[in-house]
């Protein structure tokens, strides 16, 4: 099931390669010469297009940064050194509030997000569900609703008066239609809980990751403990949870990477106004601001870099902690 | 009880203790699988609001004591003059009537299941009496919703860009994945890592310079050509994914195909391409439901060019235009997830498949 990432090198190989390495395209026979070929002509179009869309614009993104640059009057661009970063980080308050938002957002959705995902697989994976795969296509069809829909019909679900959400609640003996109701979209204390809700429309991906892994886990651990005398909840978290914490990573990764870069749902709903209260100016929506609304390229290209950097540490620091808790079966980590 | 379990039982034979866990694991089932009914019916609880919601008219979605289910306050025609039905209580029990003279304190009505029996009159003010309300469904609201948004021009829009960026992303992604899984080469492994670690880098870290050279430097701004030509050099996801399921094809096909001299062209075209079908359709259909939603491309490289606009930034802008239509706003929300959703109920399996390869491969 687990296939490794990388092609292990045989241990004749490695010792080849110790030592000079680098001479190692010089001395290919002609046969390996030929299959080095063809091998760089068929991930050509990636090694291009690589090149073109990501590494290019990478440095000339930097590049950008160090230059006030205004896309609308090109020739005035002058090279300015780290004023841009210097004005980022120290002068724009914008620029923190904007973070602070974007991973308030991220503290409280991940975790419901991820929880979600994680119940539904257990639930889906239930040997006493009936209609299994039934469930399994339901549960993941919301998955499919466009985005744009799924919010245009959350808003509505969500209206105070009107939306189904607060009717429900008011079935269960709370006023939440009143006039100290629960005005989901108005309100800077609820927003947050209201967007998660429309991110629950989108679990479906992280749901069948964790259902496939649940799936894997080898009955045997289960009857084991079970004739221990561990109850439903032991198994849970002495055996399941650990053995799909590879998968939990993943999406943990997946979803971090992705809620740093939330902007559609603010920019359908308030079309970057920040309402209520300033609470939607998300990252990805002051840098679109700055860089395509007023067009100030090396601003928006500082921006763009910073969120790099803090992705790529966050990534490092899941990188490097994951190992005390994500478990491996059977492979040692190389 | 044990009796009679043990009587409605084929198998007599089966012990007390196995006809016990028999009912404990159908009390179970019963249990499990009820509970995620309801689960299930809160999840998709909104979209049953949205399709309802859909169906209502504009009076009706404004009116927050409004039934839930699409309906209209019903009318009684009487003499060609049409009349409010209302609800009367009268004595304890509640009276279906029209109104025909509305007064403050005294109003008159006609009893529409005996009209014969002429005007009654009623005491009290008739602004408290609730409409009676009959079950009405505008379908209407779908063409009006198509026809204002001009759906055909952002549907041909949305589809040209999915099928164009399907095929350059399935060619060129298929050949890297091959490049990948069969050949040796310099500098692969790291190579591949490079590959992989594109997937967790921001987009935005090259958004700005690429939409520099597109639109000052081409001179692409409003066209989709910046949208599209990424598409054509391959995607780290599908590379991926494609890669896995080469690897798992044996290699004896290709080893023979070569010796009866066929180049590795013709050995990937002829023998790996029709075995992977499986991983081709799951790229295909990623891309497509990808395509479908993209939003971000197309709302700063369309800007200015609204007939170019996709589903996803056509349905947007017409929100904000008819925010006061909620009922138009849902139907075109509920057009465009018809064709995902058909195609997702039609190629489940592939598409699951692929999500799971994706995802726990790793």
């Amino acid at each position: 099931m687990s296939t490794k990432l990388i092609d292990a090198p045989s241990p004749a190989r490695v010792k080849q390669a110790r030592g000079r390495r680098l001479f190692w395209a010089l001395r290919m026979t002609p046969a390996q010469r030929r299959e080095a070929r063809w091998g760089l002509l068929f991930i050509s179009p990636w090694l291009v297009g690589f090149f073109l869309f990501y590494f290019a614009p990478m440095v000339a993104s930097f590049i950008f940064s160090l230059h006030d640059f205004i896309l609308s009057a090109p020739d005035e661009a002058e090279f300015v050194g780290l004023e841009n970063w210097e004005r980022m980080l120290l002068n724009d308050p914008d620029t923190w509030k904007s973070l602070k938002i974007t991973f308030i957002f991220a503290l409280i959705s991940l975790p419901i997000g991820m929880f979600s995902a994680f119940s539904l697989a257990v639930l889906l994976n239930s040997r006493f569900l009936m209609g299994r795969n039934l469930f399994r296509t339901l549960f993941y069809a919301p998955t499919m609703v466009p985005l744009i829909a799924s919010i245009l019909i959350w808003s509505s679900v969500l209206n105070p008066q009107s939306g189904w959400v607060n009717r429900l609640i008011d079935v269960f003996g709370f006023e939440a239609r009143g006039a100290n109701g629960l005005r989901w979209m108005d309100d800077p204390g609820l927003i947050y809980i209201a967007y998660s809700f429309i991110a629950l429309w989108g679990i479906g991906n992280a749901m069948l990751i964790n259902l496939a892994s649940l799936q894997g886990v080898p009955s045997e651990l289960y009857e084991a403990s079970e004739i221990d005398g561990a109850g439903w909840t032991r198994r849970l978290l002495s055996i399941t949870v650990p053995l799909v914490t590879p998968v939990i990573f993943y999406n943990l990764i997946i979803s971090l990477i992705g809620l740093m870069q939330y902007f559609i749902v603010p920019w359908v709903l308030t079309n970057g106004t920040g309402y209520p209260e300033g609470s939607t100016q998300f990252y990805m929506i002051y840098f679109y601001k700055q860089a395509f609304t007023f067009q100030n390229m090396g601003y928006g290209a500082a921006l763009a870099w910073l969120m790099f950097i803090i992705a790529l540490i966050i990534t490092i620091f899941l990188f490097a902690t994951g190992r005390y808790w994500v478990y491996y079966s059977g492979e040692k980590e190389s | 009880m044990a009796t009679i379990a043990r009587n409605t039982l084929p198998n007599a034979s089966l012990s007390e203790h196995d006809i016990a866990r028999r009912r404990r694991n159908l009390l179970r089932q019963a249990a499990v699988t009820m509970f995620a009914l309801i689960i299930l019916g809160v999840y998709l609880m909104p979209l049953a609001f949205g399709i309802t919601t859909s169906l209502k008219t504009k009076a009706q979605v404004s009116n927050p004591q409004a039934p839930i289910l699409p309906s209209e306050p019903q009318q009684f025609i009487h003499e060609g003059e049409s009349y409010d039905v209302l609800q009367v209580p009268v004595d304890g029990t509640t009276h279906e009537w029209a109104i025909v003279q509305k007064g403050r304190r005294l109003s008159t009505f006609i009893d529409i299941n005996n009209p014969e029996a002429g005007l009654i009159e009623w005491e009290g003010n008739w602004r408290g009496l609730e409409p009676v309300n009959e079950l009405s469904i505008q379908w209407s609201n779908y063409p009006d919703a198509w026809n204002t948004i001009d759906y055909m021009r952002l549907i041909f829009n949305t589809m040209r860009y999915a099928v164009i960026t399907m095929f350059g992303t399935l060619v060129a992604s298929s050949l890297v994945a091959y490049g990948f899984a069969r050949f040796r080469f310099p500098f692969k492994n790291v190579l591949f890592i490079i590959l992989m670690s594109t997937i967790i880098l921001p987009p935005q870290v090259t958004l700005v310079p690429s939409y520099a050279f597109f639109v000052k430097v081409l001179g692409w701004g409003g066209t989709w050509n910046p949208l599209i030509a990424p598409h054509m050099f391959g995607n780290a996801y599908n590379i991926f994914l494609l890669r896995q399921y080469f690897l798992t094809i044996p290699r004896e096909m290709e080893d023979a195909a070569q010796i009866d001299g066929a180049g590795p062209i013709r050995t990937f075209i002829s023998i790996i391409l029709p075995q992977s079908k499986p991983a081709l359709t799951a790229v295909a259909l990623f891309h497509f439901f990808f395509a479908w939603n993209d939003f971000f491309g197309p709302l700063i490289y369309l800007a200015g060019n609204r007939a170019a606009n996709p589903i996803t930034v056509g349905l947007t802008e017409f929100n904000g235009l008819y925010e006061a239509d909620n009922q138009l706003v849902l139907a075109a929300a509920v057009i465009s997830m018809i064709v995902p959703l058909t195609i997702f109920f039609m190629a489940q399996r592939a598409f699951i498949q692929g999500i799971v390869i994706t995802g726990v491969d790793k």
